[in-house]
């Protein structure tokens, strides 16, 4: 936890240009969003799929880096919110046949509701603490979906299988195809909300709590309502993505949120940058992509390369994709001048 | 010029003649995944995260079809066998189905294990007419032709192992008042299902408790403890290999002595009966379908002998003492029958419609008498078990092999 803390903890160095730490420059922006509509229009239909997964993941991220790298609060908890949303667009879904589309900001709101309510008792922990309620939340949860009482909605550990929407108004476009762009647009609709949010007196007020708890609320923060609202925005994205992730794999099953899927995503935040939007991304496509390579150098020694391949990242650019991109904008810079 | 332009029109209407000939003499079938050389199939295992211990058996069924392939394939085809990795996670799987299905372009999809993970690609694959052949879960759920014609199990449902105890306890122990101890999951609560419909009406006033524990739990002694008071003469033990001897342990402890049926997912004599104790665990019944290698009476069977000597030549650092072991093997041999019945013809529908053909098929770490059948409306391979007892430091089959065909 300290190398992470410490990376939160420094970054105020680069967010000396808040604005342009935390988003890429425009010309960058284009040529990313570019590439993430056409690609899809040369490819099979399976990289279409793990396109909608990275996408997916990377919402999961983005929530998760508002909550760290905006107000800097830990949570190993995200695979919690991310299965309250898988579940709830799932059961709109079958049990009340609303349109997928419809499941979602329902699935968000019901998330942003409960990360609110459970942010306000856990808020009076800090620190590593706090990881550790979060922590308590994700081991509790696949159990929580097995239990009993609730087994009539959740197909208790069978699960339950979603039906995978066609592209409307008759649009030519594979199922995948559509659900591709449908995530997209919401990604994209999300990031520039996120985006805005941390630019906003909300998000300043955020980054002061990450800052100096003290300070910020000698400045008239109200630091418990802001550090709740995080976490429940954190929880509302996270379950935006959940449905989306039940909609994409057509199956949500206690086994599909356990602890794994919260550390994966936490990984994927420090691999990402911490407190870089625009790395979620990148941290996604690390959580999807690696473990694939990790398998594929030795199937027995699977997880061990996975470490090692991690352990080189961490080492070599311990500040994620945010590093990458910074000595990127910097040789270009320099070409330039030249 | 002109009159090479001319042979090589000339050539290129022989070779179009030649290759429309050639189909149509040898009637070679062919779906994607494959030609004339290979056989390429797909799985899905969990080789890490919490399900890793079973990984073993697509380890066991590479060796195995390594050996096939050594041995000059079938049919003149080698097998590529493509596995990946699931962690037992069903997001992931997806993920691996998929790859496997659009990216690798596998024949069909082999084995891939646990209810969850082939729960959530079953739709997918039975929309893609793929076959999903011989998943390695017990749910009773994969015998279902009519709605998933692309799907068919292996092992015997666990709601027919429960059957196959209900049916004894009505003949021979009509008044019996029973205990119930089961895994709060799909698998145990799958096996009590079967108890119940196959004690029919008498079910409700037949067990007189059930207790379910959860895997996180560090011991079941509690349990234990609740289910002797209730004062039941039959225990029913639906719990995996920890749980399994910690019960046999607890009960031998407190001085409770029922009729004790123990499911067969933990039969194993080497990690459930010899950690628990021999002297606990005389008498208990169980059934099984398939030779354990812990278990010395089978030390000379021809059969398991075969097996052995591939562990030792093909497999030399897996344990044949692993359960898992032998049911790779077993099912990897269950396929390889398939794809000779195949001959030539091997599109997935043809795939399919062999592996719905199998009669009296049997491979021999299946217990003598237990045969494999199959047909159009039976996804059910192995449908037969035997009762066993335990005696001395081995069981000792007794009655006939019983079959309970159970539809999903």
């Amino acid at each position: 936890m300290s190398a992470a803390e410490e990376v939160v903890t420094e970054a105020p160095a680069v967010e000396a240009v808040p604005k342009r730490a935390m988003t890429l420059g425009y010309g960058t922006s284009l040529v990313v969003l570019a590439a993430l509509i056409l690609t899809p229009l040369f490819v099979k239909n399976f990289i279409i799929f793990q396109m909608t997964m990275v996408l997916i993941y990377g919402l999961a991220v983005l929530a998760l880096n508002i909550l760290t790298g905006g107000s800097g609060q830990f949570s190993l908890g995200q695979s919690a919110f991310y299965a309250v949303g898988a579940y709830t667009s799932a059961i709109l879904m079958e049990h009340a046949n609303i349109n997928y589309a419809l499941t979602l900001p329902v699935a968000g709101i019901i998330c942003f509701a409960f990360g609110f309510l459970f942010g306000q008792p856990a808020l009076r922990l800090s620190g590593v603490y706090l990881a550790l309620a979060t922590f308590a939340l994700a081991t509790a949860m696949p159990q929580l979906l097995k239990l009993g009482y609730f087994e009539h909605w959740t197909g208790g550990v069978q699960g339950l299988v979603v039906t995978k929407p066609d592209a409307p108004f008759g649009l030519p476009l594979s199922q995948d195809m559509w659900l591709y762009y449908f995530t997209l647009a919401i990604t994209i609709g999300i990031y520039i909300a996120s985006v805005n949010l941390l630019r906003s007196r909300s998000g300043r007020a955020f980054m002061a709590i990450r800052d100096n708890e003290i300070a910020a609320s000698a400045m008239g923060i109200d630091v418990s309502l802001y550090k709740t609202l995080a976490f429940g925005v954190s929880a509302g994205i996270t379950g935006v993505a959940g449905g989306l992730g039940a909609i994409a794999v057509q199956f949500v099953a206690p086994d599909g949120y356990t602890i794994t899927l919260a550390i994966s995503l936490f990984l994927g935040m420090v691999v990402g940058g911490v407190g870089w939007l625009p790395g979620s991304i990148v941290g996604s496509a690390f959580i999807i992509f690696v473990p694939n390579m990790a398998e594929s150098i030795s199937k027995g020694l699977s997880g061990a390369v996975f470490g090692v391949l991690l352990f080189l990242v961490i080492f070599l650019v311990p500040h994620g994709a945010r590093q990458v991109a910074l000595v990127a904008q910097q040789l270009a810079a320099k070409l330039k001048k030249n | 010029m002109s009159v090479i332009k001319k042979l090589a029109i000339l050539s290129a209407a022989f070779g179009l003649l030649a290759a429309t000939a050639g189909t149509a003499s040898a009637q070679k079938k062919y779906g994607l995944g494959a030609s004339d050389t290979e056989i390429k199939i797909g799985n899905i295992m969990p080789y890490s995260g919490p399900a890793s211990a079973y990984g073993v058996i697509g380890r066991t069924e590479a060796a195995y079809f390594k050996k096939i392939n050594d041995a000059g394939g079938i049919n003149g085809r080698k097998i590529n066998f493509v596995s990946y990795d699931d962690a037992y996670s069903p997001p992931k799987t997806v993920e691996q189905a998929r790859k496997l299905v659009e990216s690798d372009e596998v024949l069909f999809i082999f084995n891939s294990l646990g209810t969850p993970p082939n729960t959530a690609i079953q739709k997918y694959m039975n929309s893609k007419k793929v076959p999903q052949l011989f998943v390695a879960t017990g749910a009773t759920k994969w015998n279902d032709p009519k709605d998933f014609p692309w799907t068919m199990g292996w092992q015997p449902s666990y709601q027919s192992e429960t059957q196959i105890y209900a049916k004894y306890i009505l003949k021979n122990h009509p008044n019996a008042k029973i205990a119930v101890l089961y895994q709060n999951d799909d698998y145990g609560k799958d096996y009590l299902k079967g108890l119940k419909d196959g004690l029919g009406s008498k079910a409700s006033s037949m067990i007189v408790a059930e207790e379910s524990y959860e895997t996180s739990e560090p011991t079941i002694d509690s349990h234990m403890v609740k289910l002797k008071a209730t004062g039941a003469d039959i225990f029913i033990n639906i719990t995996t290999p920890k749980f399994a001897a910690q019960a046999i342990k607890k009960n031998a402890e407190i001085g409770w002595k029922p009729l004790h049926f123990l499911n067969n997912v933990s039969a194993s004599v080497g990690s459930v009966l010899k950690p628990a104790g021999f002297e606990n665990a005389q008498d208990i019944i169980s059934a099984a379908y398939l030779k354990d290698a812990s278990d010395k009476q089978w030390d000379n069977d021809p059969g398991m002998k075969e097996f052995y000597a591939f562990m030792a030549k093909d497999f030399p650092e897996g344990d044949k003492l692993d359960g898992g072991t032998v049911v790779g093997y077993g099912v990897a041999q269950t396929l390889v029958q398939v794809l000779k019945q195949c001959g030539d013809n091997l599109t997935r529908e043809n795939v399919m419609k062999q592996a719905a053909s199998l009669k009296d098929f049997r491979t021999e770490v299946l217990l003598p008498g237990i045969k494999i059948n199959t047909g159009p409306n039976d996804f059910a391979p192995i449908s037969s078990l035997q009762l066993m007892k335990f005696k001395g430091d081995k069981w000792e089959l007794f009655g006939d092999v019983i079959s309970a065909d159970v539809g999903g």
